[in-house]
């Protein structure tokens, strides 16, 4: 069956590279060091990178955050718990933007 | 997708490389160095049944070793230095002759250490085997796989989680990990899948905070294992679909720093008959040391240096990441 994803495209990610190799370079660079541990530590970051995988929705990232998550001895109440905090944002920004609507529609209306 | 490179990337869309390739690849060459250490593997019976056990260990195992077997050990023992002894099993608890055997050897060695689930015995029982390690003051190092309940339910058992903390506790109040009490105890943590753990330093750390703040246990020193493709884990592997995925992802971090240390270089490993190899994976395999059977009491001197240590795919597990030994991780990682 086709499918636009495959679990095995992940291990491409760095074809990327291709005809932009600099740009790759430096993308990789960056994002290796956004992960090194830091005043987060790694395992605080993949559950970070783990929500925001969910709030972006990219199967990639969630595939390989679950992993890194796991691997930094984190667990699934967790880890739910940090897909929740996506929602929870996500729902609250889409929300908030209601303000918005309220305020056009008090401006134009009787 | 951390540390992302294009090599890894390459590698990981081809099929896992035979290990004997990788050493060969990387320059390697496993062979033995002077023996130091004696590990006993008293037999396969358990009264649990890990789901990641390498010798499919469990309750209904009747390999358990013979008194006969252990009176020749310590013989070898007493004609043997061997500046550790370390007793695994299954549940070394569960062999009958287990404190017989812990008197016989702790003169033997300035360390004795056995290995525990922390519970295989209960009760008074428990109460006798903690006296009598406390006696011959015998290093304790305990499975503890993970701070969540449902993880280390999922490896061990139902449940498994809080007998191991009242079995903590307990092992606290004898003085065992506790400050100046001269009784070590120690945590020997395994991954709850088919993953690799985290660095050792950062997983004692965290063991130590929460689990002193969670339940007021105190433990010494925390070792971290990788899982080894062998037994109830490989079959899970196979049959969850996980198997070509973990031995990549372990030829993938596959880390030659680690070979230097590697327990198959110092440790002579004896099973429930007396039968030897150069470590407890290949014991699981079945692969001999040097290639044949041979038992303990045909051994006149301990295997020579630089004699071949047999390798096979499982030994990736060893020296993947940080790599692992008995004695916890071999190598930092970042």
């Amino acid at each position: 069956m086709d499918t636009y994803y495959k679990p095995e495209d992940l291990n491409k990610f760095p074809q990327i590279g291709k005809e932009a190799p600099e740009l790759a370079a430096k993308f990789f660079d960056y994002y290796n060091a956004v992960f090194a541990e830091g005043e987060l530590t790694g395992r605080e970051k993949a559950l970070i990178a783990l929500a925001v995988a969910h709030a972006v929705q990219c199967p990639y990232c969630i595939d390989a955050y679950t992993q890194a998550c796991l691997s930094k001895g984190s667990n699934t109440a967790e880890m739910t718990e940090a897909v929740h905090v996506a929602a929870a944002i996500r729902g609250g920004a889409t929300l908030a933007h209601g303000i918005q609507m309220r305020n056009i529609a008090e401006k134009i209306s009787l | 997708m951390e540390n992302i490179d294009d090599n890894n990337a390459a590698k990981a869309l081809q099929s896992p490389e035979p290990f004997d390739r990788m050493l060969i690849k990387n320059n390697l060459v496993l062979s033995r160095e002077e023996t130091t250490a004696l590990q006993i593997n008293t037999g396969f019976l358990c009264n649990l049944a890990c789901r990641h056990c390498h010798l499919e260990s469990g309750p209904h195992r009747g390999e358990i070793m013979t008194k006969e077997t252990s009176r020749q050990i310590i013989a070898f023992a007493i004609q043997n230095h061997f500046a550790s002894i370390d007793i695994t099993g299954g549940a070394p608890e569960l062999n009958p002759n287990i404190k017989d055997m812990i008197a016989g050897l702790s003169p033997l060695t300035p360390r004795l250490m056995l290995r525990t689930n922390l519970t295989a015995l209960q009760g008074k029982d428990w109460d006798s085997f903690i006296d009598v390690c406390m006696e011959h003051r015998v290093v304790l190092i305990a499975s503890f796989p993970s701070l969540n309940p449902a993880q280390t339910d999922a490896q061990r058992g139902e449940g498994i989680f809080q007998q191991a903390i009242a079995s903590l506790k307990k092992l606290n109040s004898a003085g065992y990990g506790m400050e100046g009490s001269g009784l070590e105890l120690d945590l020997a943590v395994n991954p709850t899948g088919a993953f690799l753990p985290d660095s050792q330093l950062r997983v004692e750390k965290r063991f130590h905070e929460i689990l002193f703040n969670k339940w007021g246990i105190n433990f010494n020193k925390l070792f971290t294992f990788n899982n080894a493709p062998l037994g109830r884990f490989r079959r899970w592997l196979q049959l969850s679909g996980n198997m070509e995925t973990y031995l990549k992802k372990l030829e993938l971090q596959f880390n030659p720093r680690t070979a230097e240390n590697l327990m198959c270089r110092t440790m002579l490993s004896v099973d429930w008959q007396g039968y030897l190899y150069d470590c407890d994976f290949n014991l699981a395999a079945g692969y001999y040391l040097g290639g044949r059977k041979i038992h303990v009491t045909q051994m006149d001197c301990l295997p020579a240096y630089g004699s071949p240590i047999a390798v096979g795919d499982h030994c990736y597990a060893c020296m993947a990441g940080a790599g692992f030994s008995c004695g916890g991780a071999l190598a930092d990682v970042n």
